[in-house]
C-alpha cells in the first residue's frame, strides 16, 4: 500500500567549525562567514523516510521554513531521492522561534495532507532546542515518538520504533499518522544520486508565502515569538588567577600538600 | 501586570521510582526564584502512588504538590502526561515552569508549551529574576533565561516578555541542590485523571533502562582526560590516578568520539555538568562546550603542553608540560606523601 512521508529538513549555520572570524566585536555571530549545511539530523530522518518508501512504497516530500538561499537544501533533498520539495519562504516568517516555527510547519502540512508520518531531526545545531518536532505534533494533535534510533515494523497503519531513553531503550506501538524525530545514529544518510543531481541541477523548488496559507500573521515570526533575544554576549576568556606548578618532583609535591591542607585530598 | 501569577511550578520527573536529581536541583532553584517574585513554589507530579514523592518535594520548599494519580499514569507516557500538563497550565496560568533538560523534559515540555502558547527556553544554564526594559516597556520580574548558543560560542539571554506563562528546561547538575534544614508544611492537591483516546495510541512494548554504574556529578574528584591523551591504554593512567586520589574517570567530547572513553563519562555542554572538590584536565584544550560542564568546580588543576590551552583561562593550578610524563611523577609523589 506505501506509507507517505512528510520530512522537516533545516539549513543550518555550521557551528561545529566556528572560528575567530565568524564573531564578531559586538559578541554576535557573522552569519555569512558560516557555511550553510544540511542539519545533520534532518539528513538522518530523510534517509529514514526514503528507506521506509524502498520498502514499503508511497512518497517522500521535504519542506523546509528558511530563506530563498534554503532551497540549495531542498535541491540537496531531491538528490537523495524526495519525490516533492517545498520551500516556505516570506519575510514574515523571519526570525521565528520554536512555536511561530511549528505554527508555520503545522500549517503548511495540513495544507498538503495525505501522509502517514512526519520526520524530523532531534534537534537543529543552531539552537540545540529540539523543540519544533515535538511542537509540530502538537499542533497537529498527533502523537510523537522522539528520539527514536530504529523503526522495526509498518504494518496495518501502525508503526513500532526502538527509540532512546536514559541509560536504555524503550520499543513503541503507535497508530499512524504520528511524529518522528530521529537522533544521528540512527542510520547514515545515503550519497547523492548522479543521475539526480543531473536531472534537477536548475530546478527551482515551488514555494510557499502568508498568502498562500491559513496562517494568521500574528502568530508567525519575530511577532509570532512568544521568547525573544534580550543580550548577547560572546564568551571571552578571561585571564585567570591561576598558580604556576612546575612539572617537577618538588613542584607537584607542593601541590598535593596544598590540596591535602584544603582537605580536597585525604 | 498584577493580573499575573507568583508561582512557580517544577514538573517533577521521576527515576527508578524515586524522584530524579534535577527535579530536586530545579525545586532548589525554583525556591529562591519565587522568593523574589513574593510567589509560591509548587510542585507538578503525574504517575501512579504518589504520596511519598509529593511529600519529599516538601523538603525542598514546594508549598503544594499538584498530583495525578491512576494506575495507567504508572510509566511516563508522552501523550497523556503532555495532556494533562497542559490541561493544569491552561487552568492555573503559573507564572514559571521548569522542567529538566532530560529526555522526558525535552519530549513534554514542548508539546506543554506549543497547547498553551507558551515560550520555552531550552537548556538554561542560569535562570534569574529582573525587572527589564524591553522595546522601550517595563517589564517588572520577568525571568531572565541564559544559555549557551551558537553551538556554545555565545551566551544569549532570552526573556518571555508578553506571555503570563514563561517555561525554561535545564540540565541535570546544573543548578545546585539544597534542601531545607526543616521541610515546608505543604499540601497536597489531588487532581482527578480522566482518560482520553489519544491516551492509549502509543504503548509502550518493552523498555530496557540501566541504572547507571557512574555517578559523576557526585564525585569529589574528577580525573578527566582529551584528546590529547592520545589512546585508550594512555587512559588507563588516569585510571591509576583517579583510583589512587577516590576520584572518577571523565572525558572531553574529542576523547569519547576517539573511542577513548565511554560516553556516559562525557563533561560539558552535551555530556554532564559536574562541580566537584576538584578537576583535573589533562590533555584538554578547554573549548567552551567543554568548561560549561565543569568551570564551577571548586578547584581546577590543568595539565596542558600548550601554554595558550584555553583551559587554562579557568584553572587555579596550571601545570604545562608532557601528561605522559606528569601523571606517572603525580602518581609517585602521592605515593610518597601517604608513607
Ligand atoms: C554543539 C557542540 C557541543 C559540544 N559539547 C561538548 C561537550 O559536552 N564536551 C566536550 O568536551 N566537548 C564538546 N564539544 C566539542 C568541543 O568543541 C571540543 O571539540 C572538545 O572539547 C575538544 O576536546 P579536547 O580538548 O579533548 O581535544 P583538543 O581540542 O584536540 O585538545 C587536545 C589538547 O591536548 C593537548 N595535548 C596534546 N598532547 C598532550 C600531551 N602529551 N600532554 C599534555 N597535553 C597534550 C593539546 O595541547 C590540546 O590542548 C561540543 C561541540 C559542539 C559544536
Ligand atoms: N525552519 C524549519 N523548517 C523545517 N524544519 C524545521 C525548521 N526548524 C526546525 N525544523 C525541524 O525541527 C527539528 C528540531 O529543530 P530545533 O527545535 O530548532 O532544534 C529540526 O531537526 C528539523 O527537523
Amino acid at each position: 500500500m506505501g506509507y507517505n512521508s512528510i520530512v522537516l529538513v533545516k539549513q543550518v549555520p555550521d557551528t561545529a567549525n566556528i572560528t575567530g572570524d565568524v564573531m564578531k566585536p559586538d559578541g554576535t555571530v557573522n552569519r555569512a562567514k558560516l557555511p550553510a549545511i544540511f542539519n545533520p539530523e534532518d539528513k538522518v530522518a530523510l534517509e529514514l523516510a526514503l528507506q521506509v518508501k524502498d520498502q514499503y512504497g508511497g512518497k517522500v516530500t521535504a519542506i523546509t521554513m528558511g530563506p530563498p538561499k534554503a532551497a540549495e537544501l531542498l535541491k540537496e533533498c531531491l538528490y537523495m531521492g524526495a519525490d516533492d520539495v517545498i520551500l516556505v519562504t516570506d519575510h514574515k516568517f523571519a526570525a521565528a522561534d520554536t512555536l511561530a516555527t511549528s505554527y508555520v510547519l503545522n500549517k503548511v502540512i495540513k495544507k498538503i495532507g495525505n501522509f502517514d508520518i512526519i520526520f524530523a531531526g532531534r534537534q537543529a545545531i543552531d539552537g540545540d532546542t529540539a523543540q519544533v518536532g515535538p511542537q509540530t505534533a502538537e499542533k497537529l494533535g498527533l502523537p510523537q515518538i522522539t528520539y527514536t534510533e530504529k523503526i522495526l515494523e509498518l504494518n496495518n497503519g501502525n508503526i513500532r520504533v526502538q527509540r532512546l531513553i536514559d541509560g536504555g531503550h524503550e520499543i513503541l506501538v503507535s497508530k499512524l499518522p504520528a511524529l518522528l524525530t530521529v537522533v544521528k545514529e540512527a542510520s547514515v544518510p545515503r550519497p547523492f544520486r548522479a543521475k539526480r543531481a543531473m536531472a534537477y541541477k536548475n530546478y527551482v523548488p515551488p514555494q510557499l508565502a502568508t498568502e498562500d496559507l491559513d496562517v494568521d500573521i500574528k502568530r508567525c515570526g519575530l511577532f509570532g515569538s512568544p521568547t525573544k533575544v534580550y543580550n548577547i554576549e560572546s564568551v571571552v576568556l578571561s585571564a585567570g588567577d591561576h598558580e604556576n606548578i612546575e612539572p617537577t618532583k618538588e613542584g607537584l609535591g607542593q601541590l598535593i600538600d596544598k590540596l591535602m591542607n584544603d582537605h580536597i585530598f585525604g | 501586570m498584577d493580573k499575573l501569577s507568583h508561582e512557580v511550578w517544577v514538573y517533577i520527573e521521576k527515576k527508578h521510582d524515586n524522584i530524579a536529581d534535577v527535579s530536586f536541583e530545579l525545586l532548589s532553584k525554583g525556591r529562591k526564584l519565587a522568593e523574589k517574585l513574593n510567589g509560591t513554589l509548587k510542585s507538578v507530579i503525574i504517575g501512579d502512588d504518589l504520596e511519598k514523592l509529593a511529600k519529599q518535594t516538601f523538603n525542598y520548599g514546594a508549598e503544594e504538590a499538584i498530583v495525578v494519580e491512576h494506575a495507567d499514569l504508572k510509566q511516563y507516557k508522552t501523550m497523556p502526561y503532555s495532556r494533562i500538563l497542559s490541561e493544569l497550565v491552561k487552568k492555573h496560568q503559573p507564572r514559571i515552569v521548569l522542567f529538566g533538560a532530560t529526555f522526558v523534559g525535552r519530549d513534554i515540555a514542548p508539546r506543554v508549551a506549543s497547547n498553551t502558547l507558551s515560550g520555552l527556553t531550552a537548556d538554561c544554564t542560569d535562570l534569574q529574576i529582573s525587572d527589564i526594559t524591553y522595546m522601550k516597556k517595563e517589564y517588572p520580574k520577568l525571568l531572565l533565561q541564559i544559555r549557551p548558543a551558537f553551538g556554545g560560542n555565545i551566551i544569549a539571554t532570552i526573556i518571555t516578555p508578553d506571555n503570563p506563562v514563561q517555561m525554561a528546561t535545564v540540565r541535570e547538575g546544573v543548578m545546585e541542590m539544597s534542601a531545607l534544614d526543616k521541610p515546608v508544611d505543604g499540601k497536597i492537591t489531588k487532581v482527578p485523571y480522566q482518560a482520553e483516546e489519544i491516551d492509549r495510541v502509543i504503548e509502550i512494548i518493552e523498555r530496557y533502562q540501566e541504572e547507571s554504574k557512574v555517578n559523576l556529578k557526585a564525585a569529589l574528584i574528577i580525573v578527566s582526560g582529551g584528546y590529547g591523551m592520545g589512546s585508550k591504554e594512555n587512559f588507563e593512567l588516569l585510571k591509576e590516578l583517579a583510583d589512587l586520589i577516590g576520584g572518577e574517570v571523565a572525558g572531553s567530547r574529542a576523547a569519547v568520539d576517539a573511542g577513548f572513553i565511554e560516553h556516559e563519562r562525557q563533561i560539558g555542554q552535551t555530556g554532564v555538568t559536574v562541580r566537584p572538590k576538584l578537576y583535573i584536565a589533562v590533555g584538554i584544550s578547554g573549548a567552551i562546550q567543554h568548561r560549561a560542564g565543569m568551570d564551577e568546580s571548586n578547584k581546577i588543576i590543568a595539565i596542558n603542553k600548550d601554554p595558550d590551552a584555553p583551559i587554562f583561562g579557568v584553572c587555579h593550578y596550571k601545570i604545562l608540560g608532557d601528561a605522559m610524563k606528569i601523571i606517572p611523577a603525580f602518581i609517585e609523589a602521592y605515593k610518597n606523601k601517604l608513607k
